[in-house]
């Protein structure tokens, strides 16, 4: 996949080797990329209405935030509040009392789901990317054939296992499977990161008569450090985003509960106290967010790295 | 490095944990998935075995059939458009034109946001009587009633599609984009010199040249929308009526909701039938695709 890394800034920028190239100077476009006026208006309109798709429940979700509830369930529908209030980010902490635990629980599981997943994978990548041995490529085609089977399908054998090794009810029943279905892409995408680093390193550290534990912890982990960054990003973000299967049925403890479990319980109630649970959501999301705006270069990395050639 | 009998035991070594893991919580679930279709498991502790009961169950009883169809037409057309617009928004955010970085920025926001959370909103937009499409609709004049999305079956259909495309749109979308930069600029150059046009640049060139990125992201996406669950469930729960039962839900209602574990494995084992065969002609294709380009 090297080739395709260089070629795209972002993935170039996180491995030290490459040099990354200076940007061109806006005044020497060259002529391919020169546009007409009425394409540069086409492409405006076009990326206006593709992010207006990508980002309309966000925007609807903060103004809703913004309405208070009288207005939320009125006629004629107006898109733009007409008396903006955050009242709704107030008086969500007195309906939602646990909804900082929520958000803490949230950061927590995709926090330990991560470190387990990152503390499998090293070694399980490591041996993929350098050792040639009976039934190794059957194995990497295991892994990856787990990609395959959602968490939903297994849901009942799981929910009996989670039962008999009295997981049930703790972070654990959300952390356990939650790492498990992230484990093989995780493999799969740092094996690629491992594969670059040249082999000729791990000679040399066998040659000078390092054991092959210590060369792995201190020849290879030091040079890999941006892949695993990589993946822990992805690890972490999968974790994050797709919280809801495992601990709407293996958790009823509102104490563990995750942040869009937590909201759920919103639904439950007779009438949705839709401004505050957008408000809610948005505190919520919040931290994570800010991360990820700065660590997006990491996530377009991961993702192109993970699938596009090998 | 020498491959000597102590390198595969260090391998395997390394191995271990991740194949433990995988064992346990995946690979044990599955075959305990395969024996309890064949039992009447329910919440009592004791079951027996029952053979093929489920499946004959399942196949003859009940409307297995048209929720197997159901979720094709759901899955495919879901998957078609995440294709399009994916290709579209690639096409878009590779264009060279300022404010380029921070557009491709504004396109992650559905992936990185925990599912649940997204739908939540949109479950809000598809409200009839207050909701942000009726509304806008009802305010330009489309609509003259408010239409509440998710009561009727039609629609409900059409809203967790639009749904499911919303999610799935970023990642696709940002892998389009990293495909699209890795052809080779001088194609493109040299089509330019020659006087090709951009549209015919891209009929000619990225397109041909984007086939395995389209294949394997179709098949990636073929099978996280075919266990599409989270959407769903918190829209529709499956209705009105079972319009929006899908498999998955399908299997989800009969073993969880009504706690026949038995038959519910029966369902999941359909499904898993169904992505191994997703699998089968993928690769089948990529093969048949790599000797095309072999001649």
């Amino acid at each position: 996949m090297s080739d395709v890394a260089r070629t795209t800034e972002v993935a170039a920028a996180d491995s030290p080797a490459i040099v990354k190239p200076k940007r061109r100077v806006r005044a020497s476009k060259p002529m391919i990329d020169r546009y007409r006026w009425f394409e540069i208006l086409g492409l405006y309109a076009g990326l206006l209405v593709f992010l207006f798709f990508v980002l309309s429940p966000f925007i609807e979700g903060f103004m809703v935030s913004l309405k208070p509830l009288a207005q939320l369930f009125s006629t004629p529908y107006s898109f733009i509040p007409k008396r903006a209030s955050f009242d709704a980010y107030f008086q969500m902490w007195q309906s939602v009392p646990m909804l900082g635990l929520y958000i803490f629980n949230s950061f927590f599981i995709s926090t330990v789901v991560t470190l387990i997943v990152i503390a499998v994978v090293v070694p399980a990548a490591y041996a993929f990317a350098r050792f040639q041995f009976a039934g190794a490529g059957l194995m990497l085609g295991a892994f990856l054939a787990v990609n395959m089977f959602s968490g939903a399908v297994l849901l009942i054998p799981l929910f009996r296992l989670m039962r008999s090794m009295g997981l049930l009810n703790t972070y654990w029943a959300m952390i356990v499977p939650g790492a498990a279905f992230l484990i093989p892409s995780s493999i799969w995408l740092l094996r690629t990161y491992l594969i670059r680093i040249p082999k000729e390193l791990d000679e040399a550290a066998w040659v000078d008569g390092a054991s092959r534990l210590y060369t792995l912890r201190r020849v290879i982990l030091p040079l890999a450090m941006p892949g695993i960054v990589v993946v822990a990003i992805m690890t972490f973000i999968g974790a994050y985003a797709q919280q809801f299967i495992f601990a709407l049925t293996f958790n009823s403890k509102s104490e563990f509960m995750p942040l869009p479990i937590g909201l759920f319980a919103f639904f439950g109630k007779q009438e949705v106290v839709w401004n505050e649970l957008m408000a809610a959501s948005f505190v919520g999301v919040l931290p994570v967010m800010i991360v990820i705006v700065f660590l997006q270069r990491y996530l377009v990395a991961g993702l192109t790295a993970g699938a596009v050639k090998q | 490095m020498t491959s000597t009998r102590s390198a595969t035991l260090f391998a395997l070594a390394l191995l271990a944990p991740a194949l433990i893991y995988i064992l346990t919580i995946v690979a044990y679930p599955l075959v305990d998935t395969f024996i309890l279709s064949f039992t009447n498991a329910a919440l009592r502790p004791d079951y027996d075995w029952v053979g093929w009961a489920n499946y004959q169950r399942i196949f003859t009883a009940g409307n297995f059939t048209e929720v197997i169809i159901r979720t094709f037409i759901w899955t495919l057309l879901s998957v078609g458009m995440k294709m399009i617009i994916g290709m579209c928004g690639a096409v878009l955010l590779n264009a060279a034109i300022p404010g380029q970085a921070l557009f491709r920025i504004l396109t992650m926001p559905p992936w990185v946001v925990p599912m649940a959370i997204g739908i939540y909103m949109w479950s809000w937009m598809y409200n009839g009587q207050f909701g942000m499409i009726s509304g806008l609709l009802q305010n330009f004049g489309f609509i003259s009633r408010p239409v509440a999305w998710l009561a009727y079956g039609d629609t409900a259909f059409w809203a967790t599609i639009v749904t499911d495309v919303w999610i799935g749109v970023p990642m696709v979308t940002i892998y389009f984009l990293a495909a699209m930069q890795s052809i080779p600029r001088d194609l493109h150059e040299a089509a330019w010199t020659d006087g090709a046009g951009r549209f015919y640049r891209f009929r000619r060139i990225t397109l041909p040249l984007m086939v395995p990125a389209v294949l394997t992201m179709s098949l990636l996406s073929l099978i996280s929308t075919f266990n599409s669950f989270d959407i769903i469930w918190i829209l529709t729960q499956g209705g009105p009526s079972g319009s929006t039962t899908t498999m998955i839900i399908d299997t989800y209602k009969t073993a969880i909701g009504s706690r026949k574990y038995g038959e519910g494995a029966a369902r999941a084992v359909v499904i898993c039938i169904f992505v191994l065969t997703f699998c089968f002609v993928y690769f089948r294709a990529v093969r048949k695709l790599s000797q095309g380009e072999a001649k």
